[in-house]
């Protein structure tokens, strides 16, 4: 078991800008009422976000990713998450295999 | 930790904590596979087990420890890390804003209970707060289950990883990208959403491949809830 200095500081600061996330709702309650654009520009955060992180594997590695991701993307509307990612996993060797 | 003021053996109490176990248990026992999962792709990036399990137990917030891992280099990128944690994580702010008040827990307590928040258990408790108060009893034992449940699936997905070695040979390393997938699915598709989704996908690749990574991810997420600001219905305020 090691620990790595910059790895503790990342998951310190990682956890306490979490920790103020989850109790700074508390403190603003009464107060924050977004409304149309606002509101949607911060619905859009989770999916932003989200889709930015795996933009990079699924778009610009290669075929066989970007085709696994889209197949992944049309089952994920219709099936439950631990089935989608079952597809996904199927679909990404499949691929690599075949092209 | 108690979270309660009522005596142990009063059945209310009682009866709150088995409500709080029967509505955690089934989302305790999917999330197992995203934890080993989550273990298994932090090892193969470098963290010991030791590691993975203080960000979980610390962080404990699947989807920004997910995307953190994904942008894992070294040396350690600690500041645009921290930023896609504080994007990510940024919901929770309106979360917190909702439950706040349907909660009957106050003062230090509150400041315990909020410790714990994650998108599984507040949809729980809004579920609940509809018929009837959110108590303490109730939340502390979801809170403590899923805890537990993700340090530990984490932390043996890490002692398991580092033994199974390259995870690309199973396609593992795509299971990420497909969880990733699905969780966006979730938002559902109105034109907002798939414009925030075109948007934040087309400008993260690019930077990704013109700059490099951790940097895609706040500029990806930058541009779409820009592009969700300017593609929603404006000006009329109640």
């Amino acid at each position: 078991m090691s620990l790595d200095t910059p790895t503790l500081l990342a998951i310190v600061a990682m956890a306490v800008v979490t920790y103020l996330t989850r109790i700074a709702g508390l403190l603003v309650a009464d107060r924050l009422v977004l409304t149309g654009r606002a509101k949607a520009a911060f619905d859009a955060i989770p999916p932003a976000v989200l889709v930015s992180v795996i933009a990079p594997t699924a778009l610009t590695t290669g075929w066989a990713e970007a085709i696994a991701a889209a197949v992944t993307a049309v089952v994920a509307f219709r099936l439950p998450l631990l089935a989608t990612i079952a597809v996904g996993v199927v679909s990404v060797v499949v691929l690599r295999n075949v092209i | 930790m108690t979270m309660d003021q009522s005596t142990p053996y009063f059945p209310t109490y009682r009866r709150e904590i088995r409500a709080g176990l029967r509505d955690i248990a089934p989302v305790a026992v999917a999330a197992v596979p995203i934890g080993l999962l989550f273990g298994a792709v932090a090892a193969a990036k470098g963290l010991s087990t030791l590691e993975v399990a203080m960000m979980s137990a610390s962080v404990f917030a699947g989807g920004a420890q997910f995307a953190v891992i994904e942008a894992w280099t070294y040396p350690v990128p600690i500041a645009a890390l921290t930023f896609a944690t504080l994007l990510i994580n940024a919901r929770h702010v309106l979360m917190g804003a909702s439950l706040g008040p349907k909660m009957k827990v106050t003062g230090i307590q509150r400041l315990i209970a909020f410790f714990f928040l994650t998108d599984e258990a507040w949809a729980l408790s809004e579920r609940r707060a509809l018929e009837r108060p959110v108590t303490g009893a109730y939340w502390a034992a979801m809170a403590l289950v899923l805890w537990a449940n993700w340090t530990l699936s984490t932390m043996l997905g890490a002692v398991l990883g580092s033994f199974m070695g390259d995870p690309a040979r199973i396609g593992a390393d795509f299971a990420f990208t497909a969880l990733f997938i699905g969780l966006v699915a979730g938002f559902g598709r109105s034109r907002v959403t798939l414009v925030t989704v075109g948007v934040s996908a087309a400008v993260a690749a690019l930077v990704h491949h013109f700059i490099g990574a951790p940097w895609h991810v706040a500029s990806g997420a930058l541009a779409g809830i820009a592009a969700a600001y300017l593609a929603a219905p404006g000006g009329a305020r109640p």
